[in-house]
């Protein structure tokens, strides 16, 4: 079977999504005639025509707004953002307004913003970002962030189904680097389970995205030293699998969590206290966490590479978790 | 496409319009009594002197048409359809108001049967929600209008300008109420923009505006309803900016003192609902008779919904952890008016290549494209330019070629 890459996978399930429900439309700056910037959308317009895959002005909120409004008559708007880092520029809209219509009065709003997100490619402090958890504290938002091109397919259909707002973080470092093989025909991965990569009985690493890569790797270098981790990785950030973590933490008794989002606020400080109450009798050691720092994303290599967390990061807390 | 405003109102209309400014009015004055009685737990504002607004404008929409108001807008709420009752039981936190007690004000909807989009705090918002309601009922066939209001002080946010500029560039059929009540809270307008009309923003969005009096509710009526006219054969979106005077402060907890007294005097004697009271009377419209079962009609329905809102429980404290995602299957399906074969391959298929009118030699004959056309007209839709701008130079061609395709408005529905 040929390999498809995460953003073949997604592009995929726009395609299959569409031309299965005509309810189903794309909206966003340049992903028409352009493709969209990292051509997620290419060849959509072409199939679905201006109707149904809409070039907006440069307008976040415009665009959130509209999708919102569109859903309202029960479509199902697929919004892109360029990069997830604008996802600033129409906060409010989101936080306040999508995430707020089905609690406050019964309307759902079943819309799908989707970004490209997440550092490792040299762009900055605007277009790298992690902004995940400023929505995951918003109640009526859904946050998935898959690591796979099966799981991006899977999740991504799951989304556009879903009946809530979904905002769909698209790691752009794996987007042409991660590669799987991919059924044929339908199928779909239910948000808000997670999925072990490895299973290890020494300590457990929860994680997501990119670092679910970094976390792979570290696993393989600790199993040199003999230390068998278990790799857990999210895939949805809201809903959290905490039953998933729990069980996990139940059979290691030590939990290690990373991600690419800074520390502070971060969901590896919400696991955590997950964990301390409701499982703290399965500890045998106190949870660690790995993340980026907390500053902004920097530009320059060397400073990138310092900002993001490394394999050997990840080895070194895991090392010293599992001797612990 | 021309425009002029047809001032024919009915008799059976102008009617109308008093009962539902004089429904709206005493409405308020119930709710600024419960709130005098701590019976309102949040905040109360106040339409006085502006019913016009809101209810000539709602009034010159149909059924399908959807709304979204702001929280001087019970006016167009009650003449889309919602009950009083509705709105004192949302005022008052009851488990029996639109929103179980979830939210107040007139921060509720009806996505089903009124077509009524709730309304957030933070203004602009609803602009660009608006349009995108719009675009889904072009979308789906529907020929709908979506109209929202908007304050003077509202003008001034990001959204106002993302949202105008995305229904212009949609031509989305939106009727955007610019209500200019000269008062942002506290601020008066002069002292938020340097502009006398609020409307002239229309032209640099490209789009159409009407300036109206907003205490005159036929004056009002009779725009809205060319507005709708344009919106609905193609050419919205649209601007009215009605201009009129808030005779209460912000809220009711504001004494509004940084008001001159001259100011209200002024405007007191143009109260919208005593000078149309008066002219509906001198015309011979308006008898004593008929004033009184109007009276007695509005005076049955309020004083009853009163009653039932006051026999309304509080919702139970576990209701604030219900429904925060919708579980179960969607309760809103589109309801497709043109056949689904026109937005599905092969017929959707385009080719993917901007045809830029205006830059350099290419002179492109037929333009396909930037803007979505409205499969429901029964003529070619106009063809805009491909880059989707409508420059001024361009605009003749489209504005010919609507007028050509305009259709009569459809009759305006009448109200029981």
């Amino acid at each position: 079977m040929a390999l498809t890459t995460l953003l073949e996978g997604i592009r995929q399930a726009l395609f299959e999504e569409m031309e299965r429900d005509p309810a189903v439309v794309c909206i966003g700056e340049d992903i028409g005639v352009y493709g969209g910037a990292f051509k997620v959308t290419a060849g959509l317009l072409e199939r679905y025509g201006w109707e149904r895959v809409i070039d907006t002005p440069i307008s976040e909120t415009g665009l959130i707004g509209a999708a919102c409004g569109m859903s309202y008559l029960g479509l199902r708007p697929v919004c892109e953002l360029q990069f997830v880092d604008f996802i600033a520029c129409c906060f409010n809209q989101l936080t306040n307004f999508v995430a707020k219509s089905y609690y406050l009065w019964g309307a759902p709003v079943p819309m799908v913003v989707r970004a490209p997100s997440g550092g490792g490619v040299h762009g900055g402090p605007f277009h790298s970002q992690n902004p995940e958890m400023y929505f995951a504290h918003t109640p009526g938002l859904k946050i998935v962030y898959p690591s796979t091109a099966y799981d991006a397919k899977g999740l991504m259909k799951s989304a556009i189904r879903d009946n809530n707002p979904v905002l769909f973080f698209e790691h752009k470092f794996l987007y042409r680097r991660i590669k799987d093989e991919i059924p044929a025909g339908d199928y779909t991965v239910p948000l808000g389970k997670a999925a072990v990569r490895r299973e290890g009985r020494d300590l457990t690493i929860v994680t997501y995205a990119a670092m679910a890569h970094t976390c792979m790797d570290a696993a393989a270098e600790l199993a040199k030293e003999g230390i068998e981790a278990e790799v857990l990785d999210l895939r949805t950030i809201q809903p959290l699998d905490k039953e998933a973590v729990l069980a996990s933490v139940k059979n290691t008794n030590r939990l290690l969590v990373v991600h690419e989002d800074t520390k502070f606020g971060g969901i590896a400080g919400e696991i955590a206290a997950v964990v301390f109450e409701e499982a703290f009798d399965d500890l045998d050691a106190p949870v660690r966490r790995v993340t980026a720092l907390d500053t902004p994303v920097p530009y320059s290599p060397p400073l990138e590479e310092r900002f993001l967390p490394q394999v050997k990061d990840v080895v070194t807390a895991a090392r010293e978790l599992a001797r612990y | 496409m021309e425009t002029k405003i047809n001032p024919a109102v009915t008799s059976e209309q102008q009617l109308d319009l008093y009962r539902y400014m004089l429904l709206d009015r005493i409405v308020e004055d119930t709710m600024t009594k419960l709130f005098r009685q701590n019976k309102i737990v949040g905040g109360l504002y106040s339409s006085l002197g502006q019913e016009a607004i809101s209810v000539g404008t709602t009034y010159a929409l149909e059924k399908r048409d959807w709304i979204a108001p702001m929280i001087r807008n019970i006016g167009g709420l009650l003449v889309k359809g919602v009950r009083p009752r509705d709105i004192f039981t949302q005022h008052m936190a009851r488990y029996t108001s639109p929103t179980l007690g979830k939210d107040g004000t007139s921060h509720f909807g009806d996505l089903k049967n009124l077509h009524i989009v709730s309304p957030i705090s933070m203004l602009g918002d609803l602009i660009p929600v608006m349009t995108g309601v719009a675009m889904a009922g072009r979308y789906l066939g529907q020929n709908i209008v979506a109209l929202t209001w908007i304050g003077d002080g509202g003008t001034s946010t990001g959204a106002f300008h993302e949202g105008v500029n995305l229904a212009a560039q949609q031509r989305a059929s939106l009727v955007l109420v610019i209500e200019n009540n000269g008062w942002a809270y506290s601020t008066p307008v002069g002292r938020q923009v340097p502009i006398e009309h609020l409307a002239d923003r229309a032209k640099a969005y490209g789009c159409r505006a009407f300036i109206v009096d907003g205490n005159d509710v036929e004056a009002v009526f009779t725009t809205a309803r060319e507005a709708v006219r344009l919106c609905r054969s193609g050419d919205g979106p649209v601007i009215i900016e009605a201009k009129t005077m808030r005779m209460r402060g912000h809220a009711q907890h504001d004494p509004a003192e940084y008001v001159p007294k001259e100011m209200f005097e002024y405007w007191k004697r143009r109260d919208p609902i005593d000078t149309y009271e008066k002219r509906l009377a001198a015309a011979g419209v308006l008898t004593e008779k008929k004033k009184a079962e109007i009276l007695e009609g509005i005076h049955a329905v309020v004083q009853e919904d009163l009653a039932f809102a006051e026999n309304s429980p509080f919702p139970p404290p576990e209701l604030a952890e219900s429904a925060i995602y919708c579980e179960g299957p969607l309760t809103i399906e589109p309801q497709w008016k043109r056949p689904v074969a026109e937005v599905t391959p092969p017929r959707s298929s385009v080719k993917a290549e901007w045809r830029v009118a205006g830059r350099g030699e290419f002179q492109p004959e037929a333009l396909e494209g930037a803007r979505p056309e409205n499969p429901a007209h029964a003529a070619p839709p106009p063809r805009s330019s491909g880059d989707g701008a409508r420059r001024d130079g361009a605009k003749p061609a489209a504005r010919a070629a609507s007028k050509r395709t305009a259709k009569p408005a459809p009759p305006v529905r009448g109200r029981k």
